[in-house]
């Protein structure tokens, strides 16, 4: 996994609550046995006219202007501001690949479904919860300003606005620790393969059902 | 101290917990790790690139599902890409000597029907699964939950999962539910009560006189749905129920290992007076038939009800949602539920595809006939062991007759990865669990139904009460 650094981006805005994996990334994509590549195909129902399929051209591809990351002012975005609940859904975690392939780092939103909040963590993004009035001062900004950026600090845990104004964030400490070491969480865990084998000797003598 | 079962659960299988300040990190150890094809090939690739090994080959069962054909399979999977996941799959399982039913196997189904089926799902079990639908297996005392290709990978590698507890919910339903009300009515009601983030950072427990008198199909598809409501796992206490079913199946322990293992499972109860975060309590006589209008599962309503109108919705977030649901659903505010015609329907998905479901439908459709207007209704079995078992009952042929097609098992559409998909603007009464956009086909329109009501959608050809039909 990549170190988490300090950076400062564009920020767009997906104005909708409920956002589910299947809108991220719709299922069609989900025949990838590889891990990368899903960013072109990135909201692909809303993205794009035409429908999608695996292998397209994208360059051949209708364009939906009305949507969000395809106007002009949000070329090049890291920073997606979402509503209540992002993420729901599908288990998949080719939502946090495709969000991470298309060049997205945070996603800021009230709330998040659980199995999504996690994934982004297994992969080096970071989703951050913040409450309702400060989202919907961030959604006021970043409609009025065009090129509005945000620099985003895990060490300090803190959004700093173009005016200077900086907004703390809360992260878990371990997740925040492999974010920032950029560390494989496995091999974090099999330095406890020992107690893991003692855990299982035990729980074999005592519920032996489970291993027959 | 009293203890939640989903406490007891949890102090099972702490393995290691981090000091205070990783705010409760711990390392859990996974009993039973239920493995599909499309969320799995990334793992075991990163996997083998580390030089890493699965931890526990005998903890693992694999199962192609969400990709393969519902049609006649002789001829194997057409599209190319998907017949490379399932190869994939193939070749993973083979190489590493994991467990897997294959295609042509008749074990062969919805990873979330085969795990109880097979009685690889056991109470007092950590599950998981590359899938959110996971959640389902908590109907036998257990804990399970979906979890992603990242941990699939941790999960193969090291028998433990890096995480947090959840706080807990218990949500009764008391009292007795009525005729034509199943358990997919408990699930969207209870969804429609506490919206679809409502269960977000819970696992809940279902409890309470109307689900002990569920059968465990009845509580798979209750825990199934507990996932739509946010939460990460749903539950239910072990009883007699749990117990009988679980008696003599192919995983089940069995001989002198059974009877100790019964006797720990009695204990996977709350204790009387545990301390939940949250309880919720529902009358199960309010509850009716339910029926979706939008495209969250909250969006739902009584088959008495009418279409709600965003305009009466103050919160701006929910009613500009609602616009957005309502506009690609094709719907006005107002409009009764019962007048809503349908073109296909879906009796299938890990929610409503078991045995009892399958009878549920069959029951309403038996002798009458699918109406002209409704261009496809479709019956897809769980498994090839609940296919067989319907075939036992008769089952296909009362839906044949009326004019259904009986599939071989699978996910199927569900979520369309195969080639059972809706086409632009169709709309469906489903027994599925996601009425999200485009799930079941790009553009298509589903409402999440319970089986006896798809059965009776199809008959009528709109959405009709399941209850004034004879
Ligand atoms: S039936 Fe549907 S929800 Fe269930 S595992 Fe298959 S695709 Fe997922």
């Amino acid at each position: 996994m990549e170190k988490f650094q300090t950076f400062t981006g564009i920020v767009a805005p997906l104005d909708r609550a409920n956002v589910d994996t299947d809108a991220i990334i719709p299922k069609q994509f989900l025949k990838s046995i590889k891990r990368s590549g899903f960013g072109v195909n990135l909201f692909d129902e809303w993205r794009y006219l035409d429908h999608g399929e695996p292998d397209m051209d994208v360059s051949k591809r209708q364009i939906n202007p009305d949507f969000v990351l395809n106007q002009k002012r949000y070329q090049g975005t890291q920073i997606l501001l979402a509503r209540d609940n992002f993420g729901c859904g599908s288990s998949r975690e080719h939502a946090p690949w495709a969000l991470q392939d298309y060049g997205f780092k945070v996603i800021i939103a009230p709330s998040f479904a659980d199995i999504f909040f996690n994934n982004c963590f297994k992969i080096g993004l970071l989703p951050i919860t913040l409450d309702h009035s400060l989202m919907d001062r961030l959604f006021n900004a970043v409609n009025e300003v065009e090129g509005y950026v945000l620099t985003v600090d895990l060490q300090t845990q803190t959004l700093t606005t173009p005016a200077g104004e900086r907004f703390t964030f809360v992260v878990d400490t371990f997740r925040k620790h492999c974010l920032i070491n950029g560390l494989d969480e496995i091999g974090l865990t099999l330095q406890h393969a020992g107690k893991i084998k003692q855990f299982e000797q035990k729980r074999r003598a005592e519920q032996p059902w489970l291993f027959s | 101290m009293q203890k939640t079962l989903y406490d007891k659960l949890w102090d099972q299988h702490v393995v290691h917990a981090e000091s205070d300040e990783a705010n409760g990190m711990v390392l859990l150890y996974i009993d039973r790790h239920l493995v599909h094809e499309v969320t799995s090939p990334q793992a075991f690739e990163s996997l083998k690139m580390a030089g890493r090994k699965p931890w526990r080959i005998d903890s693992i069962l694999a199962v192609a599902d969400h990709n393969v054909p519902t049609t006649d399979r002789a001829h194997g999977i057409s599209d190319p890409i998907s017949r490379l996941q399932v190869d994939t799959l193939d070749q993973n399982c083979a190489a590493l000597g994991i467990t897997e039913f294959k295609m042509s196997d008749q074990r062969q189904g919805i990873v979330h029907v085969i795990g109880p089926e097979q009685g690889a799902t056991l109470p007092g079990m950590t599950v998981v699964c590359g899938d959110s639908h996971t959640s389902t297996h908590g109907a036998f005392g257990c804990l399970a939950f979906g979890i992603g290709t990242s941990e699939v990978e941790h999960v193969l590698a090291t028998q433990c999962l890096v995480t947090q507890k959840s706080k807990s919910m218990r949500i009764a339903v008391e009292g007795e539910l009525g005729l034509g009300v199943t358990a997919k009515d408990i699930a969207l009601a209870i969804i429609g009560e506490i919206g679809t983030a409502g269960g977000t950072g819970y696992a809940i427990e279902f409890a309470g006189s109307a689900i002990e008198a569920l059968s465990m199909e009845g509580r798979m598809t209750l825990c199934n749905m507990a996932i739509e409501a946010g939460a990460r796992a749903g539950m239910v206490a072990v009883d007699e129920t749990t117990i009988s079913y679980i008696k003599g199946r192919p995983f089940a322990p069995q001989g002198e290992l059974w009877s100790q293992a019964v006797k720990y499972w009695r204990t996977l109860h709350s204790d009387p007076g545990a301390a939940f975060d949250r309880t919720l309590v529902i009358n199960a006589a309010d509850i009716k038939p339910q029926v979706t209008w939008g495209t969250s599962p909250e969006m739902v309503t009584t088959i008495d009800g009418f279409v709600p109108n965003p305009a009466e919705v103050s919160d701006a977030v929910k009613r500009q949602d609602m616009e957005k649901a309502l506009q690609y659903m094709g719907l006005e505010p107002g409009v009764p539920i019962q007048s809503i015609s349908i073109d296909k329907v879906f009796i299938g998905s890990c929610t409503n595809s078991r045995i009892e479901d399958l009878r549920a439908a069959a029951q309403v459709v038996d002798g009458k006939h699918v109406a002209s207007s409704v261009k496809l209704a479709l019956v897809v079995p769980g498994s090839g062991l609940v296919k067989h078992q319907a075939e036992r009952e008769g089952l296909d042929k009362i839906f044949l007759a009326a004019g259904f097609e009986w599939r071989e098992p699978g996910c199927s559409m569900c979520l369309a990865m195969n080639d059972d998909r809706l086409n632009r603007g169709e709309r469906c009464a489903s027994t599925s669990n996601r009425n999200f956009e485009g799930r079941q086909g790009p553009g298509g329109r589903t409402h999440l139904v319970s089986p006896a009501m798809a059965a009776a959608a199809a008959i009528a050809g709109r959405f009709v009460d399941v209850r004034t039909m004879n």
